[in-house]
């Protein structure tokens, strides 16, 4: 994984002095709570219902063993002994002092991290599939490019002070599991050809209040060009996107209100411009260097098949349960890429303890290469594991509570934090998932029930990804009580769809009835081995309609 | 106000003038459109000319001027509000402007850094504040990634030394 040098330890540990200031400025009265509020969300800290939140940055997804040791250590120390991973592959801490963060920050840059633009009207922090560098399917690692727009984003002169936040998500691979489509802009690699790689550019995509699958603007961009063009996306965007209304901020509005064909002459012609001018060309040393870093570990020659494994997968069913959902192909024979369930049932999802987070890190030095990654699904992932010593690492993750065999089942839930602790919330997030969870809770009923992404967000904002899940779930309020607002048939990958919705709200105590009765439908219509999405694709909207709402 | 000049409380020789009033004699800031109503009428005046952009007009449409213009204000209605950051990129990185480049409106400390980088040497700022605060927030990060209106040598140029 990427290391800082003399320059990236210079910028962070200047951030944290900087901020110390802005801190002590703030406490002593001499920057109002308006002026201090832009620079403390440029540094991740926002003030919640009940006290101050801060999110750390996780670079597309990718910690170390060390750092995640730092991340229980924050935990204990400063917070209320755990953090909550979230779908931007981040960690929040619910309950820090205010004039203990330049504290915590000073203790994040020791292990190189920090919680810059985290948060505020700037580039966040860049995303990534969570299988960079391992998957099987993958034309190029986007970590080297992660990390290089990581870098040109932090502290960027000119696009500090957007019209509204702005995300970026990068995929290496056809199989997109890092959500590009539903970005400010997304970044897919493709080959020309002629067979050299580069990069499909969407840009537009989003969901909150207005959900919307982004317009591929550029089919093919040499990776020389990368920081170049997307110097042109924001500043078109800077000028252009509109500050009159905070909800119409985003580049999506941009994108459709322009049209697609002329925002891609504006974006082509600032190009060409800025290709002139102060090129950002990607120098070929440069890139060489930053993928230096990302260089396969040392795998030993393994064969492609374990008897270790073979043998634990016939011996102990439920070790051949956790196989089959939380273990993935990965490109080195021998080896597998390990996703570990933060999703216990009747747990918050994404969350963890520090005790949890130790566990993981000694898990991920003893066995995979000392790294770890968190996904946008808020789970963690170990991508290096020999198949001979998955059987171990299912027995110590199992000792932990961390074995849930859930992945990408429908207690496999994203949620956000909703009104228990976000002050934008409509409705509470958690509870619902942690009764969906109950409900669910039986194991062979959610393997008979397959593949089913199911998404809740506790407000319009969607941060819980709702419009994208197979089964969205939307808080809203009504007269002052909770409802809940079910969609169905959204998508977040590669065949990326907003999820229409279903019909009047739900109480909050009748939403798992609700999804109850949605996946009853659709067992009774599958056909063959489809997978929930495809039987809704296959039939409508209209059989979970009349069931749902038939009788009244 | 007060004016911040390479980081100390430099005396205003310009005057802002309206759309309405004759000009005076000495420096003027104008608006844009008085600027292109008189841009061919003022060949030959005897004083320095500027002009005034708000955050909605683009200097695209100086660039044929910009040899006449020692002085070009870029506004921050709203220091949130960051549209003349580009306007200052583009005027320094494109247009070549070399003249003073002004801040003003609402330009606080915590963004004199930023400003800078994109290419402003002046600052309207509060008559109360401490210019030496300058100073200091334009050294608090003294390295960048990025190139941009100061052309300063970027983290990428020193690593390749």
């Amino acid at each position: 994984m990427y290391r800082y040098d003399e320059f990236d330890h210079t910028l962070v540990n200047e951030r944290v002095v900087q901020f110390r200031d802005q801190v002590r400025r703030r406490v002593a009265g001499d920057l109002t709570e308006d002026e201090f509020k832009p620079l403390r969300l440029m540094n991740g800290l926002y003030l919640q219902l009940h006290a101050y939140m801060l999110r750390v940055a996780i670079p597309y997804g990718v910690l170390s063993a060390d750092q995640m040791r730092r991340l229980a250590h924050v935990a204990r120390v400063y917070d209320k002994g755990y953090g909550h991973f979230t779908t931007r592959q981040n960690i929040q801490y619910n309950w820090p002092l205010l004039e203990e963060v330049p504290d915590i920050l000073d203790e994040l840059a020791q292990v190189e991290m920090h919680a810059i633009q985290t948060s505020g009207n700037c580039i966040r922090n860049v995303t990534a599939d969570q299988f960079a560098g391992v998957a099987a399917d993958e034309i190029d690692d986007p970590r080297v490019y992660a990390e290089i727009i990581r870098q040109w984003s932090t502290l960027h002169p000119e696009f500090s002070f957007l019209p509204r936040k702005f995300k970026i998500a990068i995929t290496g691979a056809p199989n997109d599991r890092a959500a590009v489509k539903v970005h400010d802009i997304g970044l897919r690699m493709v080959r020309n050809e002629a067979g050299e790689p580069g990069f499909e550019v969407i840009v537009g995509g989003g969901q909150g209040r207005t959900p919307m699958i982004g317009h591929v603007v550029r089919g093919f961009l040499p990776v020389p060009h990368l920081l170049t063009y997307l110097e042109a996306v924001l500043r078109v965007y800077n000028l252009l996107g509109r500050r009159d209304n905070l909800y119409k901020a985003r580049i999506k509005i941009l994108v459709h209100q322009t049209g697609v064909e002329e925002f891609t002459c504006l974006v082509e012609e600032e190009f060409e411009l800025m290709a002139r001018e102060t090129p950002q060309v990607l120098p070929g040393g440069e890139l060489a260097r930053i993928r230096a870093y990302f260089q396969p570990p040392a795998y030993r020659a393994l064969s492609p098949v374990s008897d270790v494994l073979a043998t634990a997968l016939g011996r102990d069913d439920g070790f051949a349960r956790w196989h089959q959902t939380s273990v993935a192909a990965h490109k080195q024979p021998g080896y597998a890429i390990v996703t570990i369930s933060l999703k216990p049932i009747g747990g918050v999802p994404g969350d963890a303890t520090a005790d949890e987070m130790g566990v993981v890190a000694d898990l991920a030095e003893r066995y995979s290469f000392s790294e770890i990654r968190v996904s946008h699904e808020q789970n963690l992932v170990l991508p290096d594991v020999a198949l001979d010593d998955l059987p171990q690492v299912w027995r110590e993750l199992e000792a932990a509570g961390l074995a849930t065999p859930n992945v990408g089942l429908v207690t496999d839930i994203i949620a956000c934090p909703g009104l228990d602790y976000c002050n934008l919330a409509n409705a509470r997030s958690i509870p619902i998932a942690q009764e969906i969870s109950h409900r669910f809770a039986d194991l062979d009923r959610q393997h008979d029930i397959g593949e089913l992404k199911l998404k809740i967000s506790g407000c319009i904002n969607a941060c819980g990804h709702h419009h994208v899940g197979h089964i969205g779930i939307l808080g809203v309020d009504k007269k002052g009580v909770e409802h809940y607002q079910v969609t169905l048939g959204g998508d977040a990958s590669e065949t990326a769809a907003v999820g229409d919705i279903v019909g009047p709200a739900f109480s909050g105590d009748a939403v798992s009835d609700a999804v109850e009765t949605v996946i009853g439908v659709y067992l009774g219509q599958r056909q063959a081995s489809e997978r929930f999405v495809d039987t809704y694709r296959r039939i409508g909207l209209k059989p979970f309609k009349e069931k749902l709402y038939g009788a009244r | 106000m007060a004016l911040v000049k390479g980081g100390v409380l430099v005396d205003d020789d310009w005057t802002a003038v309206d759309d309405e009033t004759a000009l005076p004699d000495g420096p003027v800031i104008l608006s844009l459109k008085r600027w292109l109503d008189l841009r061919d009428t003022l060949v030959g005046r005897n004083g320095a000319l500027g002009v005034y952009l708000a955050a909605d007009e683009t200097p695209d449409v100086l660039a044929p001027d910009l040899s006449r213009l020692a002085l070009i204000c870029l506004e921050f209605p709203k220091f949130t509000d960051g549209r003349a950051y580009s306007h200052a990129r583009k005027l320094r990185e494109r247009h070549g402007f070399t003249g003073e480049l002004r801040a003003t409106g609402n330009v606080l400390r915590d963004q004199f850094q930023f400003m800078h980088r994109c290419g402003f040497d002046a600052y309207d700022v509060d008559a109360s504040s401490d210019p030496s605060a300058w100073l200091r927030a334009v050294a608090e990060i003294s390295v960048a990634y990025q190139a941009a209106g100061d052309r300063r040598a970027t983290i990428q140029d020193q690593r390749s030394v």
